[in-house]
Order: C-alpha cells, then sequence, then structure tokens
C-alpha cells in the first residue's frame, strides 16, 4: 500500500502527470514565445510601419528559443518523473487519447493557418504579412492545442 | 460538473471492500497513472472495454459489478 489515502480523490498541485505538466510548459512556451517575438518586433519598429521591420531573425530566434526551451523543459520534466511512482512517470492511454484530441484541435489552425497564407500570397500581400499570419496560426495553434488538453484533464474526457 | 459519460462505477466501494486498496496502487495493477484512476471514479473518463475488463479481474468480480450504464430518463 502507498502512502495515498484511500479517500484521496482529488489531486494536489504537485501530483499532475508528466504529460500534464508538459502540456502546461507547451501552452506557456506557445503564449510566451510568441508575446516575446511582439515585443521585440515592435521595439525594432520604433514608429515606423510594421512591415519595414526585420522580423526575420527575431522570428527564428523565438521559434528556435521555443524548441530549445521546450526540449530542456521536458527533460527536466522527464527527470523528475522518473522517481514518481506513478506509472513510472510514463504517458498512459488516456495521456495519449487526451494529446491525440489536442493535436486535432490544434491542427486545424495550422490548417486554417495555411489557407489564410494562401489567400494572401493570391493578393501579392507582403511577405511580412503571410509570414506573419502563419507564425501567428502556429501559435494559436499550440495554445488551443495546449487549453484543449488541460481541458480533457480537468472537466473530463 | 458535468459527467461526459453516463457509465457510473463502484471502484471506490471496491476499493474499500479490497482492503482499503489505494488508487496508487489499483493505478499500479492495470498500468496506467494515479490521475486516470480518479477520473475512471469520478466519471470523467470512460474506460476501454480492455481496461475495464482489468479493473473487474483486479476486484475478481465481473464487469457488471464495476460498471454500470445509467439510461437517459426519455429512455
Amino acid at each position: 500500500m502507498s502512502e495515498s489515502n484511500i479517500l484521496d480523490t482529488w489531486m494536489p498541485a504537485g501530483h499532475m502527470s508528466y504529460t500534464e505538466k508538459n502540456t502546461w510548459l507547451f501552452g506557456i512556451i506557445a503564449v510566451g514565445g510568441y508575446l516575446a517575438y511582439l515585443v521585440v518586433l515592435f521595439a525594432q519598429a520604433g514608429g515606423r510601419p510594421i512591415e519595414q521591420t526585420e522580423y526575420v531573425v527575431p522570428m527564428l530566434a523565438t521559434i528556435g528559443g521555443a524548441i530549445v526551451v521546450g526540449i530542456l523543459g521536458g527533460i527536466v520534466l522527464g527527470i523528475l518523473a522518473r522517481a514518481d511512482r506513478d506509472n513510472g512517470g510514463k504517458p498512459d492511454v488516456r495521456d495519449k487519447e487526451i494529446e491525440q484530441l489536442g493535436e486535432r484541435v490544434g491542427n486545424s489552425f495550422v490548417v486554417i493557418g495555411a489557407l489564410g497564407a494562401l489567400v494572401l500570397a493570391w493578393l501579392e500581400v507582403d511577405h511580412f504579412w503571410i509570414a506573419n499570419e502563419i507564425y501567428l496560426a502556429f501559435a494559436i495553434s499550440g495554445v488551443t492545442s495546449a487549453m484543449t488538453r488541460l481541458g480533457a484533464y480537468h472537466r473530463g474526457f | 460538473m458535468v459527467k461526459p459519460t453516463r457509465v457510473t462505477n463502484g471502484i471506490r466501494a471496491l476499493r474499500f471492500a479490497a482492503g482499503e486498496m489505494t488508487q496508487a496502487d489499483l493505478a499500479e495493477r492495470i498500468g496506467v497513472t494515479r490521475q486516470t484512476v480518479i477520473a475512471i471514479e469520478q466519471g470523467r473518463y470512460s474506460p476501454s472495454l480492455e481496461m475495464a475488463f482489468q479493473i473487474a479481474r483486479v476486484f475478481g468480480v465481473g464487469l457488471d459489478d464495476v460498471f454500470s450504464y445509467e439510461p437517459e430518463e426519455s429512455e
């Protein structure tokens, strides 16, 4: 028998599963990465029209930074989860089903973003707007995917 | 809280009857996380048929002794 009480049907904050913690990390990175990009972009603009701003480097930097932080955070969470007795820190079938649900929701925004970019390209809109529309779609995809998964963890699935 | 399933279960009572088995112990026996056992007990997650059989087997009872399906009042 473990130390957990038989009446203990609520989950203390420190007892989220590895995948739920990873989902929080993913959502925070999606929001934080995009906000960081916007801050840098508007700081660089300094009153000039925004589409004249150098956006490629900040975009690459925040995308790269998000990937690196995500990998490092995942490694740290994975190390912490190994010590967890709870299914050895491994995702179970419910975690996988919730992940698939989140991916379905998130991917729909990637498709919407791609269609939007297609329309902008047809209209021969400046590359700045096409790239930023796609990046915004990625960010929305990440956030909605994370929110869907967290909702499924807490409200039911 | 609106429960996404009409499948109810008596897992909590069965755990009591089985020597006050903890959620963590049951989770370990069926190879899932404790959060999943909690979600099943609270009716927030309907387990697969295979997992339902695994749970019933842990308690040495039939599927009907663990889970029941409550139809809508109009049915």
